[in-house]
């Protein structure tokens, strides 16, 4: 068995604090804000950072209980995090229900009569809630959940594998994502179609994350930090914005070949496009090479509001698609005008920020009363409670 | 002093008075053009007769007294007629509530059998995206639909979903935007954003579309400005083709 790194990555915790708070500002429609995530930018987007990342500390987390303890503890532990996953989704589900059928009661207006047509379902709560507690009926952006809880259910046998044979594991991680896309696996969703964020897709990420953590990273880290790998990676985020930029500025899309337009398109985030993965890899290279593993400033109070929020990523994630929800209320009650979308956007950023310095706080005065329970170095914020 | 004040209420009084006939349609410059020719409609132009089927969901026809001349449709056809003097033009609505692209696609053979229309606008996305339709079979529906239009005669305009502030977090509909956007790319048929021209009126203050309202009156007054800008397009890709066919002669 390989050894299992026992110091925490601050930079992940950067990452997936800034990942948290780009996912909130994505989910408030209409947002001036939101121009500054990066999925404006290129082709992947915060998800895919925050599913790796989710996916290397986990393996982190409970590769090492795996090891030290066992398969059965380790597995217990994993599963004990997909049940409160489930739970933080059905509790942010409460919450969409209620907003929704507020507005169903509220709103009136001839124009959208058939928008409208979106409320149906309150109308069969007997049906509706069924589904919705099977993971079948997903309210739209509440998908990020459903993928998180399947994968975990699915984790214990994959570190079991990775502990003994990464580079298989690798293999089949592979192989699944290439099954789906040849034959077109995916869950089912309610009322039709299929999940938005494919499991057998996006299982990649999250498996890859797993595999840089359980040594895959130190195999991998002379090639990653290669000036020939560097390079590539820029000219590709270079090619892939220069592609972006023709989605927002029509007349120049007769600048992109067609036959590189139809090879292309559509880039599909459902099943996690290669060209998404690949457009992740090129970021993930660059942050690397360029964020070194003990930066000074990853200490700093300057990066400390991003890293507390990755800290506790499950909280901050739920709290942000409320947050979100709570904004797009605001913005249609109140007013939609740019002051006010930059208000929500703020406000809703460092109430995630406040949110996760109690966290801390909380923890660190349980953390005295239980005495050296857990050791600092193995601490699983974020990924275990 | 008194002839001010007269003067000051006759402005506050004919401010609105002027203010209503002429619509402020207006959107920013290229977002209503057409990006492809439309052979057809040039030729049913130049024969003087111009058949037109309008295919939907429930956001194409609005509901009350006189519903079908004031949605957009009939606005349409008014405002065609008006810029063809010479020329019949006609528009038939096929517009059923809830109907998917799937489900449309199935009726186009039915309609251009019944109306050989030299142009259909298709809009739709909405109700597909309402009933979680996966938005690749909305695609493939919506490729092989344009594309039995074209063997069959018609030219196409799609149209996308409106722009609903108070359910945009509760529609995803970005998926089903972008395949729209895909499909009018690949088979060179010019899209409607119908959205994008209701995002610009509610940020530019044309329109409140966060209102809550029983009445009918903006609902009208948008349907009328889609009438125009449709009616714009349809110049715009008849122009196009002949320019294209002088280009080519």
């Amino acid at each position: 068995m390989p050894p299992v790194p026992t110091e925490r990555d601050l930079r992940l915790d950067l990452f997936r604090g800034l990942a948290l708070w780009l996912i909130f500002l994505d989910h408030i429609p209409s947002n001036v804000v939101s121009w500054i995530t990066i999925r404006n930018y290129g082709f992947s987007d915060a998800t895919e950072i925050f599913v790796f990342i989710s996916g290397y500390t986990a393996a982190f987390v409970y590769g090492a209980t795996m090891r030290d303890r066992g398969f059965v503890v380790a597995a217990a532990r994993v599963l004990r995090r997909a049940w409160q996953v489930y739970v933080a989704h059905i509790f942010l589900f409460t919450i969409y229900m209620a907003e929704i059928a507020y507005v169903a009661a509220s709103f009136e207006n001839p124009l959208y009569a058939e928008e409208m047509g979106v409320f149906e379902f309150l109308k069969q709560p007997d049906v509706t809630l069924v589904q919705a507690l099977l993971l079948k009926f997903k309210p739209a952006n509440m998908d990020v959940l459903p993928l998180y809880i399947v994968l975990l259910a699915f984790f214990p046998p994959y570190i079991w594998l990775l502990l003994r044979q990464p580079t298989l594991a690798l293999f089949v991680s592979v192989a699944v994502y290439a099954v789906a896309w040849e034959f077109g696996i995916n869950l089912p969703a309610y009322p039709s179609g299929h999940w938005v964020f494919n499991p057998f897709a996006w299982q990649l990420l999250f498996c890859f994350g797993a595999w840089c953590a359980l040594g895959g990273m130190t195999r991998i880290g002379d090639i990653i930090k290669s000036p020939w790998v560097v390079s590539l990676a820029i000219l590709y985020l270079i090619a892939c914005f220069a592609i972006v930029l023709t989605w927002y500025v029509p007349p120049w899309t007769r600048w992109v070949p067609k036959s590189l337009a139809e090879w292309m398109y559509p880039i599909d985030k459902t099943n996690l496009d290669v060209l998404r993965v690949a457009h992740f890899f090129a970021l993930a290279v660059l942050a690397i090479r360029f964020v070194p593993p003990h930066w000074p400033a990853l200490k700093s109070p300057w990066l400390r509001p991003a890293v507390v929020c990755g800290q506790h990523s499950l909280e901050i994630f739920c709290l942000g698609v409320f947050l979100a929800f709570a904004a797009h209320f605001a913005m249609a009650e109140l007013s939609d005008g740019i002051p006010m979308q930059v208000f929500v956007s703020v406000s809703g950023v460092v109430l995630m920020i406040a949110a996760a310095a109690l966290m801390s706080w909380y923890k660190q005065i349980e953390g005295r009363h239980s005495g050296s329970r857990s050791k600092p170095t193995a601490d699983p914020a974020g990924s275990s409670s | 002093m008194t002839r001010a004040v007269i003067a000051l209420l006759g402005l506050l009084l004919a401010g609105p008075a002027l203010a209503e006939p002429e619509l402020a349609c207006q959107v920013p410059e290229g977002l209503v053009q057409a990006d492809f020719a439309m052979p057809r409609v040039a030729d049913a132009i130049a024969a003087k007769s111009l058949e037109i089927a309008v295919m939907g969901s429930a956001s194409s026809a609005l509901t009350g007294t006189g519903g079908a001349s004031k949605s957009y449709p009939g606005r349409f056809e008014a405002a065609l007629a008006a810029d063809l003097p010479g020329v019949t033009v006609r528009v038939s609505t096929y517009a059923k509530p809830r109907h998917s692209a799937a489900e449309m696609q199935g009726e186009i053979p039915a309609i251009l059998s019944a109306q050989k229309p030299a142009l259909v606008i298709w809009q739709t996305g909405t109700a597909d995206a309402i009933r979680g339709i996966d938005p690749e079979d909305f695609r493939f529906a919506l490729d092989e639909g344009v594309e039995a239009l074209r063997k069959g005669g018609a030219d196409t305009i799609l149209m996308n979903m409106q722009f609903s502030p108070r359910t945009e977090s509760m529609i995803a509909l970005s998926a089903y935007a972008d395949a729209m956007r895909f499909v009018a790319l690949q088979q060179s048929v010019n899209l409607f954003d119908r959205f994008a021209v209701m995002k610009h009126w509610n940020e530019a203050g044309v329109f409140d579309l966060n209102a809550a309202t029983k009445k009918m009156d903006m609902a009208e007054r948008v349907h009328e400005c889609f009438g125009r800008l449709l009616a714009r397009l349809v110049l715009d890709g008849a122009a196009l083709t002949r320019q294209e066919r002088k280009a080519n002669d």
